[in-house]
């Protein structure tokens, strides 16, 4: 079931117009955010589908950018967040793309500093709720059936114990786990579907651990 | 964890507990926390919809395109004059979802229900409801509860996406959700819930998503006018004893296989139906400068 809670249904409180194209254009933007861990100097959005088509008449310029400014669905700054982005002297850059994807409302963020860079791939599947289906070239290979969190971090030993260990602390069992890295001892992408919702306070705890670099809930 | 409206229907008359009861239930246990919590978050959904329909019944509300604002204000004045053929509650209600999608529209603070497109279904019968029968708090806060476990029906066996599954899937989905939530907050039986939701998406079925300039607004505005009003007269006729030969689920099926063989022009993307009109076209190139499907 791709939809668990029934405020998924009744909810999100959100700046309109549009739960897809809005809401959920936000969230996409701000999972990349969280992952990326800082504001980025540099913003390119890759638009898709039903996206390209209409992101100007629904705001999803705008919400991708608030998310990438990390505000939420319910910000009222959303609205001026091409603005907001300008002030803060970030490079902002979309395009329209006309290929045919698997899903109609698709985006791709690119975000990058002089520190390094991020590509993710979104998609918003109504109602305000969307799925990461590929980061940095990954793909996610998620069910989108089960509350999911990824989690970037230092290619150590222990790294996954620890992430494992506190889940289990707070009786969260795993489903399904995957670790891949592109490198032996670099950066390394720990991806998690569990049976239970993860509260934020778990999140944080993990995200304190050694090694880890970035957690993010991708689903709820 | 019911999957289809027959578990859920089979379950509240089991336990003898109403609908949305058996959604607070599940909440309860799929976030493991507390009714309190569970309750008061829709409690705070409930208040976010209040202040969007007071707004839109009250102010002068305009989007940014100037495509839509203020007939939720024209048809609350036009009540006062007493002549109306559809009667107070009607029009209060499709007043009400009129007004939470002008304030959508114009970029406001809403609900969405089951989408931001949608918005106005629910909580406009559910606000004009409250006129003519006074409910508790509580009362309209398991409004919500019932409307949401079909939508959640709804968006997991078939889809509440416009782009997936044109407006049949929004519109559709909320009014069929209104319709349910009606009929358990007048009294009527959790079978009766599901015809009424049956009775309501059929007549929305094949409804295309077709939006001037790729807007929320039209005609999505007047689409949840209508909505309201479906819901409505969908509770009435439940409610009187008039039940669906198409069972609930098989409704839900039939709007998700229309859905998938609907063209892409007709879901969302703004090249077809309305959008594709004469006049469709010329507001769009007003409003852009240029018309989308030069494209």
């Amino acid at each position: 079931m791709k939809f668990r809670s029934v405020f998924d249904i009744i909810g999100p409180v959100m700046i309109g117009p549009s739960s897809s194209h809005t809401a959920g254009a936000a969230r996409i933007g701000r999972v990349a955010r969280h992952l990326f861990g800082r504001e980025p100097k540099s913003i390119t959005v890759s638009l898709y589908g039903s996206f390209a088509r209409t992101y100007k008449g629904h705001g999803t310029d705008v919400a991708l950018i608030g998310g990438v400014l990390d505000f939420d669905t319910y910000d009222e700054r959303i609205v001026n967040a091409l603005t907001i982005a300008k002030e803060k002297k970030i490079k902002v850059r979309f395009t329209e793309e006309d290929a045919i994807t698997d899903h109609p409302n698709t985006a791709r963020i690119h975000l990058s500093d002089e520190k390094g860079e991020l590509e993710l791939v979104g998609i918003s599947i109504g109602g305000g709720k969307i799925e990461v289906i590929e980061l940095n070239g990954f793909a996610l290979g998620l069910s989108g059936n089960s509350p999911a969190i990824l989690v970037v971090h230092n290619d150590r030993f222990g790294a996954i114990a620890g992430v494992s260990n506190t889940l289990a602390k707070h009786e969260i069992n795993i489903g399904h786990m995957n670790v891949s890295r592109k490198e032996k001892g670099k950066e390394a992408l720990m991806t998690i579907e569990v049976d239970q919702n993860i509260p934020q306070i778990v999140l944080d705890e993990v995200e304190s651990l050694p090694n880890i670099i970035q957690v993010a809930k991708i689903s709820d | 964890m019911f999957r289809n409206v027959a578990e859920l229907v089979e379950l509240a008359q089991s336990k003898n507990k109403p609908i949305s009861e058996i959604m607070i239930e599940q909440e309860m246990d799929f976030r493991g926390s507390t009714r309190e919590d569970v309750y008061n978050q829709m409690k705070n959904n409930l208040v976010v919809m209040e202040q969007a329909v007071e707004r839109g019944i009250n102010e002068d509300v305009k989007s940014h395109s100037g495509l839509t604002g203020g007939d939720a204000v024209l048809l609350q004045n036009y009540m006062k004059s007493g002549n109306s053929l559809s009667g107070h509650t009607m029009l209060d209600a499709v007043s009400k979802a009129i007004a939470t999608n002008e304030v959508n529209a114009a970029m406001g603070t809403i609900c969405a229900t089951p989408t931001a497109g949608s918005a106005g279904v629910v909580p406009g019968t559910l606000f004009a409801i409250r006129e003519k029968v006074n409910p508790t708090e509580e009362q309209m806060v398991r409004y919500l509860f019932t409307s949401g476990a079909f939508g959640f029906v709804v968006a997991n066996n078939a889809s509440i996406s416009g782009a997936a599954g044109g407006c049949q899937a929004e519109v559709g989905s909320a009014t069929g959700m209104a319709a349910a939530a009606i009929v358990e907050l007048m009294g009527g039986t959790p079978e009766q819930s599901s015809h009424a939701f049956a009775i309501a998406l059929k007549n929305m079925l094949g409804l295309v998503c077709d939006p001037v300039a790729g807007l929320v607004e039209v005609p999505c505005v007047k689409r949840n006018a209508m909505g309201a009003s479906n819901a409505l007269v969908a509770a009435d006729m439940s409610l009187a004893g008039i039940t669906s030969r198409i069972p609930c689920d098989e409704v839900i099926d039939a709007m998700y296989k229309i859905g998938q063989t609907m063209p892409s022009a007709l879901r969302e993307t703004a090249q077809g139906g309305l959008a594709a009109t004469p006049t469709g076209r010329e507001l769009e190139a007003k409003i852009f400068g240029v018309s989308l499907d030069r494209k």
